[in-house]
């Protein structure tokens, strides 16, 4: 989080410290200051240029006025996890000089359709004030922003060095958006379109990059569902010498996808399109050839109606490959222990839970160097059926990849001590989301509640940042988390805990705690007051479908003015009465002036 | 605390013997379903409820009443309601009553609302009663919860075309862009569904093959397994392997009706099946004749 002072002036021009410094008020301060910094600020902003983490940088920017400045003009990187929390005034204002912007809008649950459309998050504002602050913008990264086509539009023709642009679960755009980036945007090097609500109106878009355009590297269009002309996704595959990143959608067949490769031999990452062809004789061996030549992939996803016969053709490349995406593929125990036999130095693998327990004991003894894994079901809504991945396929991954440190798991049963064992095999978890897919359901062999499973979790695991927390629980869970989870950051809960006293020992226990997402769960307005104290060191707070009111909402906003308490209220009611959707966030921009009808600033 | 059984992904152990699974499971509500393994009070069989295990004499005999039994038993299972409130089961209720049940369960609203824990595994566990034609509306006292599981929108659209294209649609011809074909295969007394792609295999060997692979753990004696060692299975090997079996392998048609697998060729097969079934052989004794006549009446 950024420290502002908006009493300096960020117009003046760098000037030598001892200048700087007499400028500003105090003697005592300019005696200090030209003791301490000895050396020009050009070096101090050489040294710190070379900082990249954004939490460092905030760090640095707290040591003095110096260091504050050398800091704000040599930063070119700027991340905004919460959009409003600050605005684009605020932020041109401290950093004069960003090449990159990384723009974060909606609170996570508006991924699951929790949040209204026309909410906010629009990026337009921020795209208005850039033009000026920042016209050599090179980067823009939006994630759940809501962006218009006339706001691409805008950013392709105002930003005239504009290289990359990033999208992922954006909302508010069509195609004819990435028609205007395609077209206008002389020096793109990346266009990354992923899972947004966009409204797809054809593949042409594509065509509209023009033969000059050579600078391609990062081309991902994998979750669009339109076709676009082969023709010209060749040409352009062709020409873009540079290309590293290249994920295409479901509709470029298998024999498209094998002369694009041949254009690209220095591919870090592929993202086929399907990955069947109706032919089941002859073609297979020419595609045996298709991945030799990608000596550099270390990436592959799309893998669309992957079947056993086409698999083998990914073998050759198998071996070099550290992120495996099969979270589309509807792969079977068997098909995904053949392929995991050629993929010793995977890193990263996503599934889906057709592969079984049997596949995921395949993943415990093929995938030692296993980091991250992912298991997605296939068949969420489908309560009748009872597939998927149990406790067993997760213990067995469990005891073959003690490295694992970020788990997600959607599953339909789990007990206490199957998840104590994986924490004990797997003690440097960072990020561990637990899925148990039916709300509330306890332990299924014991019948209790699985406080215990997170209980072990947070007592081993201390190096934990994550946690996403799923079953039948009772406030023991929220007990073991505030008193063990010391390194927690971010924590979602749905449909648990037994009183108040649950999300008061979180706020009280977890330290570093950041953001805090909880739906369906039996906490008041004394939870909710519990956090007067911390709300202003976190990021945000959601809470829906709580037992939060108005009058306790109203309480909070009042006593920290410096947060936006915000409730969505989906019909007017008397003064006290249900609080449905709470959205609590520091800010230092002052309550929203966006803010629809159905959002209530308090 | 002791250490977990050594259980497959199903969660049963490898004697499968359902008895044993019951005890592990360990199921203790105090509703009818005390026993979700109780075979006996959960079994469709072949008949009017309360008489068991059909002979081949009362199976002619009952013949014609089987197709009306059978949809009736489809409603009977979906009606069941899991509030805890009523008794599981409506065997022995009039077709009638059981449709009325079935507009109170089918619930698709989305509100939100919190899950009672204690019915949650047993409700589960029982649901092998065959869905809705198109799969549509889940047969659940559950509502479907907004936002829960916490899947994105992209994720769950794309999932949810593959599903729609690969499912028994085959009337029309839509097999799905990727060419699958899943049908939902049940197995008499077991707990649990599965769903395969007909797509995969390319004769009736390869199918039993993989199906027996796939129940190996539920077996309820040897299902044919003698009749697959290796070499083709014919279409009247299979149907010779019937008598005396322990289980049989059926599926419903086009017209909803359950014919023995292996009657017709292939891939008319494949273009009118909509879902599998493991039925226990004698039950299925009372379809072959019926089958085979379906099948004269077609060619």
């Amino acid at each position: 989080m950024m420290l502002l002072q908006p009493s300096m002036d960020p117009n003046r021009k760098r000037a030598k410290s001892v200048d700087r410094v007499d400028s500003v008020d105090s003697g005592s301060e300019s005696f200090e200051s030209t003791r301490k910094c000895g050396f020009p600020d050009e070096v101090l902003e050489r040294v710190l240029s070379l900082i990249d983490s954004h939490k460092d940088r905030s760090s640095v920017s707290l040591v003095c006025k110096d260091w504050y400045n050398a800091e704000r003009w040599s930063r070119r990187d700027v991340f905004i996890g919460n959009c409003y929390s600050v605005s684009p005034e605020i932020v041109a204002a401290r950093f004069p000089r960003v090449r990159s912007v990384t723009l974060k809008g909606k609170p996570r649950f508006s991924d699951f359709n929790l949040v209204p459309e026309d909410w906010g998050a629009d990026v337009h504002p921020w795209l208005s004030v850039f033009s000026t602050a920042y016209p050599f913008l090179e980067e823009l990264r939006l994630k759940r922003m809501a962006v218009t086509d006339e706001s691409l539009e805008f950013l392709a023709t105002n930003f005239h060095g504009f290289k990359a642009l990033s999208l992922l679960s954006c909302d508010g755009f069509s195609t004819d958006g990435l028609k205007a980036i395609a077209t206008h945007c002389k020096n793109l090097t990346e266009l990354d379109i992923q899972e947004n609500g966009i409204d797809d109106l054809g593949g042409h878009w594509l065509s509209c990059f023009p033969e000059s355009l050579t600078s391609l590297e990062v081309l991902n269009f994998a979750s669009l569902n339109s076709e676009v002309s082969f023709d010209a996704l060749e040409k352009l595959v062709s020409r873009c010498k540079s290309l590293r990143v290249l994920k295409v959608n479901r509709n470029v067949s298998l024999d498209q996808l094998q002369k694009l490769l041949l254009h690209c031999p220095l591919l870090m990452e592929l993202g086929t399109g399907t990955f069947m062809q109706e032919l089941i004789s002859g073609p297979v061996t020419e595609f045996k050839t298709m991945f030799s030549n990608c000596k550099n992939l270390v990436t592959l996803s799309g893998l669309w109606d992957a079947t056993p016969l086409y698999l083998p053709v990914i073998y050759p490349a198998c071996a070099s490959l550290t992120f495996l995406n099969l979270s589309y593929a509807t792969l079977r125990s068997d098909e995904l222990a053949n392929l995991l036999a050629h993929c010793k130095s995977l890193r990263r693998l996503w599934l889906l839970d057709t592969v079984g327990d049997k596949g995921l004991e395949a993943v415990g003894s093929c995938c030692p160097l296993l980091e991250e894994l992912r298991v997605f079901p296939a068949d969420p809504f489908d309560q009748e059926i009872f597939l998927g991945v149990t406790e067993s396929g997760f213990v067995s991954v469990s005891h073959g990849c003690p490295k694992l440190r970020y788990v997600l798991y959607f599953c339909r049963q789990m007990t206490n001590a199957a998840v104590a064992t994986i924490a004990r095999n797997c003690p440097d978890f960072t990020h561990f989301r637990l899925c148990i897919m039916n709300p509330g359901q306890p332990d299924y062999l014991t019948k209790e509640p699985m406080d215990d499973a997170f209980g072990s979790v947070v007592k081993t695991c201390t190096k934990l940042q994550r946690l996403a927390i799923s079953g039948l629980l009772t406030d023991r869970t929220f007990e073991y988390i505030g008193k063990y989870a010391k390194n927690l950051e971010t924590l979602s809960v749905a449909f648990a805990g037994s009183s108040d006293l649950g999300m008061e020992s979180v706020l009280k226990g977890c330290m570093k705690l950041r953001k805090l997402e909880i739906r369906d769960c039996p906490f008041g307005n004394a939870a909710l007051l519990s956090g007067l104290t911390k709300y202003e060191s976190m990021r945000s707070l959601w809470m829906s479908a709580c037992n939060v009111t108005m009058n306790g909402c109203r309480a909070l906003a009042k006593e920290k003015p410096r947060l936006n308490v915000e409730v969505m209220r989906d019909e007017e009611g008397s003064d006290d009465s249900q609080a449905h959707k709470v959205y609590v966030y520091r800010s230092v921009a002052g309550p929203r002036r966006d803010a629809p009808p159905f959002v209530l600033t308090l | 605390m002791s250490v977990p059984l050594e259980h497959d992904y199903i969660g049963l152990s490898d004697a499968s013997s359902l008895e044993r699974s019951s005890e592990s499971s360990n199921i203790s509500s105090d509703n009818v379903t005390n026993n979700v393994f109780n075979l006996k009070a959960t079994e469709l069989s072949l008949g009017l409820p309360g008489f068991g295990k059909i002979s081949e004499e009362n199976a002619t005999k009952f013949g014609p009443v089987i197709k009306n039994y059978m949809s009736g038993a489809k409603r009977g299972f979906s009606d069941v309601n899991f509030n805890g409130s009523e008794k599981w089961g409506l065997k022995g209720g009039s077709e009638a009553d059981l449709c009325k049940g079935i507009d109170g369960v089918f619930e698709k609203n989305q509100t939100q609302q919190l899950i009672s824990s204690s019915d949650v595994k047993p409700v589960e566990v029982e649901k092998k009663g065959p869905v809705s034609e198109n799969g549509s509306v889940p047969p659940s006292a559950k509502a479907q919860v907004v936002g829960w599981p916490p899947i994105r929108s992209f994720r769950k659209n794309t999932m949810a075309t593959n599903l729609s294209k690969n499912h028994t649609d085959v009337a029309e011809g839509s097999l799905g862009a990727g060419g699958c074909l899943y049908v939902k295969v049940s197995m008499d007394g077991a707990p649990y569904l599965r769903k395969i792609d007909l797509k995969i295999y390319h004769n009736y060997a390869e199918l039993s093959k993989a199906l027996e692979k796939m129940f190996s753990c539920f077996t309820i004696g040897q299902c044919t397994s003698n009749g697959i060692k290796g070499q083709g299975l014919t279409e009247s090997k299979l149907k010779n392997l019937l008598h005396g079996s322990e289980c049989v392998l059926t599926y419903e048609d086009k017209d909803g009706d359950w014919m023995l697998v292996g009657d017709v060729p292939w891939k008319m097969f494949i273009d009118s099946c909509k879902r599998l079934r493991i039925m226990k052989g004698s039950e299925a004794i009372g379809l072959a004749p019926r089958s085979m006549e379906k099948c004269k009446n077609r060619n």
